[in-house]
């Protein structure tokens, strides 16, 4: 059988502007005033936020919600609105610095010489998740994510989630009852 | 050639709330001749404005109107402000309901007499029969075109409903089926059949799945006795110096308060909205509230024993394909306490689009168990678990002593605290559910908690003496005369049937009461 390929059909720059940084060896690259993906595939422009704070939210919101098959641009997408919150909020920008700068210091406890994102392991990242998942920081943070991540409809071929049909005219002659192992 | 009436006609009935009972109740007097004023909170979206998008019709269409919780139910821990999932808009929660159209069984208007005392349950027989809703329940079916019923056929089975039915089939449950649903399975009454587009919660997009929007509200307004005012939030209900009501007050679409004058008022805005409204209303002669006089008024808030169970398989089965609500099985819906527990429960398909699985599968979630469960989705089933819950005077519709909504008004808190029944069935439906997916070769399954309410109940309760609940038989307020309850706040007990048909019914069964006495020159 056949297996299709999932991943969304977009342009090889992306949705965000695009930029030439990169770098290798990091998963993410920051420079002054910018986030960008090692590959130069996207960049995200950071004016409220520090640049290396929006990098670490990225990886944050991945470990929140981990899924391999989805690249780092959606996860940027998805916590972009942290970044325009904290342009006209002080209060929440002090919430995102205070508690990325929290994550860091509890890498470093964990061994880390370089932060959150210097942990290699997924498991020593989530083992900081998990002492901090009842602050108002996570769950400030989980509860935008579970609607700014997966509320992406260039994502859902990616779990197989077909979106609107009533303009294909329903399923009634596109595999409503197709199940064919039961 | 909608009718319209003027604000200081005191001959109008005033129906408040536009859903299963206001809608149907407005078109069932606007048929008999009666001269009717609906006022619906919410705006008015024709069906062609419905989108295939969970959380843009969460937006357009849900009550979104701060309320608080309390209690120890799930509900209040995952999602504190949003007690209840229902609509604000024209159509109410039929816009948005899964169209599953069950009767109750006999013994369901006698659980008092049947289940015998329940500590802590304030449990009531209902002042009616089943033999006396029959015919009203005949009439619901046909107006609703539930499949099953009046030689309508069954809807055609879906994928998600093939893995249930196949699991059950292996435990041996007899009674599985695609449902009696008030979704069409053949063109009917001038709407489509269903084109199993999915997403039935967010306003059928074909208009196949039967909604008050558009069949009892346009049926209504076309006699030229049906005016349909949309954005007209109702504050308080007045009353004379005898105390029979006399008129609303509502804010409309400006926020403006606006006074209509009524001969009759009949409160249809759901299990929160009503209660909340008759106690907002307290006045020097009723200072605990309209129809008070029991104390019962917010009382004995039900919402049914919910959960679901969704399971993975190694191979794919695209449950969101077709009709949201696409089987059920009943086997389980009987009174037999040698499960340990009273009444019983109903297992009916369910599926959510990715965003609100994401958001519903396990609130609060995160981390790969989670996440390698929605990876999964396109090899997900999933079954929604409704139950009989006992009726408990302390789960309660209040006013907040603190908070006040747009308009000034205290919001309403929802305390709710399960009782050990509601628990005991709550297992034995996750387990059974399980064991129904599990059977057909399920790789992991999830026992998910409740959503927000859908089933809102019992906050006015129809009781035979005064001193028991809020109406009569006919959901005629004990103390006034002349202002009724007709929505699924009326229901004495919740039975294991989702209760839209109930609620149908007996607004059917109401409007020739209403007529009757008007014609009698009693109201």
């Amino acid at each position: 059988m056949k297996t299709a390929d999932k991943r969304p059909k977009l342009s090889r720059r992306g949705f965000l502007a695009a930029s030439g940084g990169a770098a290798v060896g990091v998963a993410l690259v920051t420079s002054a005033g910018v986030v960008s993906s090692p590959t130069g595939a996207w960049a995200m422009e950071v004016t409220a936020l520090k640049p290396e704070t929006m990098a670490t939210l990225i990886q944050f919101a991945r470990d929140i919600y981990p899924h391999d098959q989805i690249a780092d641009r959606y996860y940027a997408k998805a916590v972009k609105g942290h970044e325009e919150q904290a342009a006209k909020d002080e209060a929440h920008k002090a919430i995102i610095e205070e508690g990325i700068a929290e994550l860091d210091r509890l890498a470093a406890e964990a061994g880390s010489t370089d932060g959150y994102r210097g942990l290699g392991w997924e498991a020593d990242r989530t083992a900081i998740l998990h002492s901090i998942s009842t602050t108002p920081f996570f769950q400030t943070i989980r509860g935008n994510l579970v609607v700014s991540l997966y509320n992406q409809k260039e994502i859902w071929p990616l779990f197989g989630f077909e979106g609107e049909s009533a303009d294909k005219g329903g399923y009634i002659t596109r595999g409503f009852d197709d199940i064919d192992w039961i | 050639m909608t009718a319209p009436y003027e604000l200081n006609d005191d001959s109008v009935v005033v129906v408040i709330g536009s859903g299963a009972g206001g809608g149907t109740l407005g078109n069932e007097l606007a048929q008999k001749g009666v001269d009717v004023v609906i006022l619906e909170a919410g705006g008015r979206h024709e069906y062609d404005a419905f989108t295939n998008d969970e959380w843009a019709s969460f937006g357009q269409l849900a009550w979104l109107d701060n309320r608080t919780t309390s209690g120890s139910w799930l509900v209040a821990r995952d999602f504190p402000n949003l007690p209840a999932w229902i609509v604000k808009a024209v159509g109410g929660s039929t816009t948005h309901w899964a169209g599953a159209s069950l009767r109750f069984q006999e013994h369901e208007f006698k659980v008092r007499t049947t289940y015998g005392e329940i500590a802590r349950a304030n449990l009531l027989d209902w002042p009616i029969t089943l033999q006396e809703m029959e015919p009203y329940y005949a009439k619901a079916e046909d107006k609703m075109g539930v499949t099953r019923t009046n030689g309508i056929p069954g809807l055609p089975g879906n994928n998600n409903f093939k893995v249930m039915k196949a699991g059950a089939d292996k435990l041996g449950y007899k009674d599985c089926h695609t449902g009696r649903m008030a979704i069409n399975s053949q063109n009917r009454d001038g709407r489509n059949y269903c084109q199993q587009s999915g997403f039935c919660f967010q306003g059928c997009k074909f208009g196949a799945k039967w909604s008050t929007l558009y069949t009892e509200i346009p049926k209504g307004e076309a006699t030229g006795k049906l005016e349909v005012r949309s954005n007209a939030h109702v504050l308080q209900i007045e009353h004379d110096d005898g105390g029979k009501v006399t008129g609303v007050v509502y804010a409309d679409a400006e926020g403006n308060q606006q006074r209509q004058k009524a001969r009759a008022v009949c409160v249809a805005g759901n299990s929160i909205e009503s209660p909340r409204l008759l106690l907002n209303s307290a006045s020097s002669k009723y200072p605990d509230g309209l129809a008070n006089s029991s104390g019962q008024v917010g009382k004995n808030y039900m919402r049914h024993m919910t959960g679901s169970v969704y399971a993975l398989f190694d191979r794919p089965v695209n449950m969101y394909r077709g009709t949201t609500m696409a089987g059920i099985i009943q086997d389980e819906s009987r009174h037999d306490t040698s499960r340990g527990f009273a009444g019983g429960y109903e297992m009916e398909t369910l599926s959510l689009g990715l965003p609100f699985m994401a958001a519903f599968l396990q609130p609060g979630a995160w981390g790969r168990s989670f996440t390698t469960a929605l990876d999964a989705y396109d090899h997900m089933a999933g079954m929604w678990l409704v139950g009989e819950d006992m009726p408990q005077e302390s789960n309660a519709v209040s006013l907040h002593g603190e908070i006040k909504d747009q308009h000034g008004l205290p919001v309403p808190n929802v305390h709710f605290d399960d009782h050990p029944n509601d628990i005991a069935m709550r297992e034995h439906a996750y387990r059974q559910g399980a064991a129904v997916y599990d059977a057909v070769g399920a790789t992991r399954t999830f026992p998910t908690p409740p959503y927000p309410s859908t089933h809102n109940l019992g906050t006015n309760r129809m009781s035979a003496k005064a001193s028991d609940g809020v109406v009569n038989g006919h959901g005629q307020s004990h103390d006034i005369q002349n202002l009724f309850v007709s929505d699924g706040s009326q229901f004495t007990t919740g039975g294991a049937e989702n209760p839209t048909l109930t609620i149908v019914a007996l607004a059917i069964r109401q409007a020739d009461f209403i007529a009757d006495q008007m014609s009698k020159g009693v109201l």
